[in-house]
């Protein structure tokens, strides 16, 4: 018994450090409607501000202040006022992609501004870390354990009161629910939201000082992997509940307490399982509680005062224009080719080679997001299991590389297919918080076995040989040519999906499950449909980028890739093929014109944050920000050689309140096509 | 097919007994029921002026230089076809969508442009059509938000009462979530509030659709006595013998545009060539169903 205590209570205070992060993110989603990704990123800021203020000598007192109560609140302010305010009424994959955008974008952006040297972690805030305050049973209990504990339980009760205030919180909650609705009643919503990130914010980073010295040295993914794990923690009480998601901080600590005490060290248990705990607890979580999977239930019944989603610009420009685009267009894709085949230098091609690997990673984005309407952040670990098939199936078995990415492609398939299972029931947040936890099982109990991600020096793929022709002396033109036609290929199925039954039936449930379903969609058999085929393609994306970069590691495909590749795509345009494609070739692009910059500009975090400032403009204009720029140029260019109106202002119309607006007739091609390109 | 014209002559009678019939009940229903007219020439200032209003949906375009007075105290009934922009108009009057040309007035104050609250704050009250609560909220907490800025902080637990004793089944129902209440109870409760406390303008989106028969006549009390003590009402419904019954005037809309101002039964006959109009689009089966 003792030695039970002995193991399960050093993970109380851990499990307090959980439960910080976890009812911050329920403050934040009570309060904001946002579930925000981007709390790790805020508290890391706090944090790293923190450490360097004190590091210059500035007095802890002094530093908390300025880090907690001036900085946090600050940041709050802007994303509201830049970010999240014109979101308000989008749907869920805007809010999640904006705040993914900021997890990903705010700690790029602090090693910009202050180098990316190591930072060891700040001192203690009250209690002295190191000295043992008292004795619990047998179980020394230290300052900085005190401190954790005292409080997250200060915390859970300034929280509490908070939300169930009746002036500010009970206006908080009902501004999550309709703007609107609350400005009727004389209230100025935009402020009590301000006022809720604002204080969702100053948790942050109170959460980010508190939990900064429990680190040797303070680095943004460990708050990103404890914002993951906090997710769990808070999804025990269903994203809504204070008090139980503290149960559920404590419950992943304690448990992790004993596993680390109870398994044996370097088994498979301690290394594979036990980091994986908090991840597997909320895959569970999510397909079993059913609290949890109506999170998305409660709908703005203003919402018709919203004007309709405009049609994508190239449904709409005059058909003059359309074919000098077109035109245009394959003309410049036949220059570049030649280009590529001709005369451009050897370290381009391998970055444009690359760029169409990631092309037909990024359509398999395109197929599941822009088509199905679903966020699925584990993309980059169905490009894993691609590339660790071939790599594997070449190591040990000496199969041809490209029949490895083809069984690769199929596998990733396989596992996608298994995935949407568990997955049928949900959609919207909770089911990009699935996709998260598989991507971090993944990461922490798949990848790291020697027989899937390889070994620590890395996985060995070899480049294909056909007949005579070896793609490993040849030079990087011949892999071009053969990533080129596999892209082609792979445009040419997403093309054909996007035109055909599956398609529509995936704009139907984009629309309505509900509805699609009445009308004789079979929405279990499209969803694991789409799911396979979108994981076949990300999976052949990473058999083709294993075999280009000839080694891969766990690394490449971690977590993170998935939410950056998220996030670039929608950004640039998620609902075309061009879209996929213009953000394949941009994300490797733009990173090697960077890495022309000197010093800590060109070390590549300054294209993440250029393309995670592309998803908080994701918040003005939805359709991306590529088609955004052709929308506009196209009205531009109508203007100027057409002198003609632009289209889309159709004359008399009539919108009856509440209803679907009816279609113009003018415009009913572009609602087919609506429906057809999705 | 041989028969089709014979039927559609069949129906459009029918239509016209109903709006005749529709008539003389307003008629009756105006003598017995509590609401007083308005003289015309009345000396009493303008509660709401809508002139030359247009508004859209993005590039749609919904509203066509609208206008329309009401007068202090006065109620005036919005009627027209499906989609013709009433809810549009009540939505451009409280800034729910911008208003693209043309000005709103409350009380001789410019409001045209202010955000939504601040024009609730210069007294308009605006009752949207459907279910307009926050369904996860609880019905106290649903009343207490729209109680608390319409009759002051001090004195919102004394109209919360009020409003439990003229709607027991509100406080049947205080603690539990509003959007598990059916669709009738949550109709009733977005209207509550706005019952309550008298305003300078009250604007009812289609006010009896979806709600109970059994709290009809108690809404409507409630309407007649807020507008007893000096409410200015705009009554916009599809039940048009209702609306035009208690209505001192009327403003009939047609795509978008004011087709007619002036008395409930110059209205009522406008109604009935618009019925008669085939393409006029007043929607099947006829008002007042």
């Amino acid at each position: 018994m003792n030695t039970f205590l002995g193991y399960a209570i050093p993970g109380i205070p851990f499990g307090c450090t959980y439960a910080i992060v976890a009812i911050g993110l329920v403050l934040t989603y009570q309060t904001t409607g946002v579930f925000n990704f981007g709390f790790g990123a805020q508290a890391f800021a706090s944090a790293f501000v923190y450490t360097v203020l004190v590091g210059r000598g500035i007095g802890t007192g002094i530093s908390f202040v300025i880090a907690v109560l001036v900085l946090a609140p600050m940041l709050g302010v802007a994303l509201d006022r830049l970010l999240f305010r014109h979101i308000a009424s989008s749907n869920t994959v805007a809010k999640i992609v904006s705040s993914v955008g900021v997890l990903v974008a705010i700690p790029e952006l602090l090693s910009l501004i202050f180098g990316n040297q190591t930072r060891f972690a700040p001192p203690q805030l009250f209690l002295n870390q190191a000295s043992v305050y008292f004795h619990l049973g047998s179980t020394p209990i230290n300052g900085l354990e005190l401190e954790t504990v005292i409080m997250s339980v200060a915390i859970v009760g300034i929280v509490i009161a908070i939300l169930h205030s009746r002036g500010i919180g009970l206006e908080m909650r009902a501004a999550v629910e309709s703007r609107r609705m609350l400005e009727l009643h004389g209230v100025p919503a935009n402020r009590v939201v301000g006022f809720a990130w604002v204080l969702s914010s100053t948790m942050a980073g109170l959460a980010g000082v508190l939990l900064a010295p429990q680190y040797p040295t303070l680095q943004a993914n460990d708050f990103a992997i404890l914002l993951v794990a906090a997710i769990a923690a808070a999804a025990v009480g269903s994203l809504r509940s204070v008090p139980l998601a503290l149960a559920g901080g404590i419950l992943l600590g304690v448990i992790g307490g004993l596993g680390a005490g109870y398994f044996p060290p370097s088994s498979i248990w301690h290394t594979g399982l036990l980091p994986g705990i908090p991840f597997l607890l909320l895959a569970v979580l999510l397909v079993a509680a059913p609290r949890l999977r109506n999170l998305e239930t409660s709908n703005d019944p203003l919402a018709s005062s919203d004007p309709p989603p405009p049609p994508p610009i190239t449904v709409t420009r005059a058909p003059e224009l359309d074919r000098l685009i077109k035109g245009g267009g394959r003309v410049l894709a036949v220059v570049a080719v030649v280009s590529v085949l001709t005369w451009v230098p050897a370290n381009w091609v391998f970055v444009l080679t690359t760029g169409l690997v990631f092309s037909v990673v990024f359509l398999s984005i395109t197929l599941i997001t822009g088509m199905g309407g679903q966020l699925s952040l584990c993309q980059a670990s169905f490009a894993g299991v691609g590339a660790f098939t071939a790599g594997q199936l070449a190591l040990h078995f000496g199969m041809p590389v490209l029949l490895g990415i083809v069984v690769g492609t199929v596998v990733a398939g396989i596992i996608g297919a298994v995935a949407a299972l568990p997955a049928l029931r949900l959609r919207g947040l909770p089911l990009a918080l699935l996709t998260l936890a598989f991507a971090l099982l993944a990461d922490n109990v798949a990848f790291p076995a020697s027989w899937i991600g390889g070994p620590l020096t890395g996985l060995n793929v070899p480049r294909p040989q056909v007949g005579s022709l070896s793609f490993a002396t040849e030079s990087t033109r011949a892999f071009f040519v053969l990533a080129l036609v596999v892209l082609i290929l792979c445009a040419l199925v997403v093309r054909f999906v996007q035109r055909g039954t599956i398609g529509s039936y995936l704009a139907a449930m984009r629309g309505s499950p509900a509805g699609a379903a009445a009308i004789g969609v079979n929405l279990n058999s499209t969803k694991v449909l789409v799911f396979s085929l979108s994981a076949c393609l990300a999976g052949l994306g990473g058999g083709l980028y294993a075999s280009l970069q000839q080694t891969v590691t766990p690394a490449d495909f971690n977590y993170e890739f998935s939410l950056v590749f998220v996030v670039v795509v929608v950004t640039t345009g998620v609902r075309t093929i061009e879209g996929a494609i213009q953000a394949g070739l941009g994300f490797v692009v733009v990173q090697q014109l960077l890495s022309y910059l000197p010093g800590r500009f060109g070390a590549g975090g300054l294209a993440i944050v250029l393309f995670a400032f592309g998803a908080l403009t994701y918040a003005s204009h939805p359709e991306g920000v590529v088609e955004y720029q052709k929308r506009q140029w196209t009205q531009r260019a109508e203007r100027i050689l057409l002198r003609r109106a632009p289209r889309g202002t159709p004359p008399a119309m009539s919108i009856a309140g509440g209803a679907v607006p009816t279609i113009h007739h003018s415009l009913q091609p572009s609602a087919r096509d609506r429906v057809e390109s999705g | 097919m041989p028969t089709s014209g014979m039927q559609r002559e069949e129906r459009l009678l029918a239509r016209l007994a109903a709006v005749n019939r529709l008539r003389s009940r307003a008629e009756a229903r105006r003598t017995r029921s509590g609401w007083e007219r308005t003289e015309t020439g009345d000396a009493r200032g303008p509660a709401l002026e809508v002139s030359g209003v247009s508004a859209s949906y993005g590039p749609y375009r919904a509203l066509f230089d609208v206008s329309f007075t009401i007068r202090q105290g006065e109620a005036v009934a919005l009627i027209g076809p499906n989609g013709a922009g009433k809810s549009t108009v009540a939505r451009a009057v409280t800034g729910l969508i911008p208003v693209t040309d043309g000005s709103v007035r409350v009380g001789g104050q410019e409001i045209t442009g202010l955000p939504t609250w601040q024009i609730a704050r210069a007294g308009v009250v605006h009752v949207p059509e459907g279910r307009a609560i926050f369904a996860g909220l609880s019905v106290e907490e649903n009343l207490r938000i729209a109680l608390r800025r319409r009759s002051g902080r001090s004195r919102t637990d004394e109209a919360l009462l009020e409003a439990y004793s003229t709607f027991p089944m509100l406080a049947e129902r205080r603690h539990q979530s509003a959007g598990t209440l059916s669709g009738g109870q949550q109709r009733l409760l977005s209207l509550a509030p706005a019952l309550m406390v008298p305003s300078t303008v009250l604007i009812t989106d289609e006010l009896s659709l979806g709600l109970a028969p059994a709290w009809l006549d108690v809404v409507y009390e409630r309407l007649a006595e807020v507008h007893r003590r000096g409410t200015a009402v705009l009554i916009i419904e599809q039940q048009i013998d209702r609306a035009l019954a208690i209505a001192d005037s009327a403003v009939v809309l047609q795509r978008g545009s004011v087709c007619y101002v002036g008395t409930p039964s110059g209205a009522a006959s406008v109604a009935e060539e618009l019925i008669t109009t085939p393409g006029a689009g007043w929607a099947a089966p006829g008002p007042g169903t």
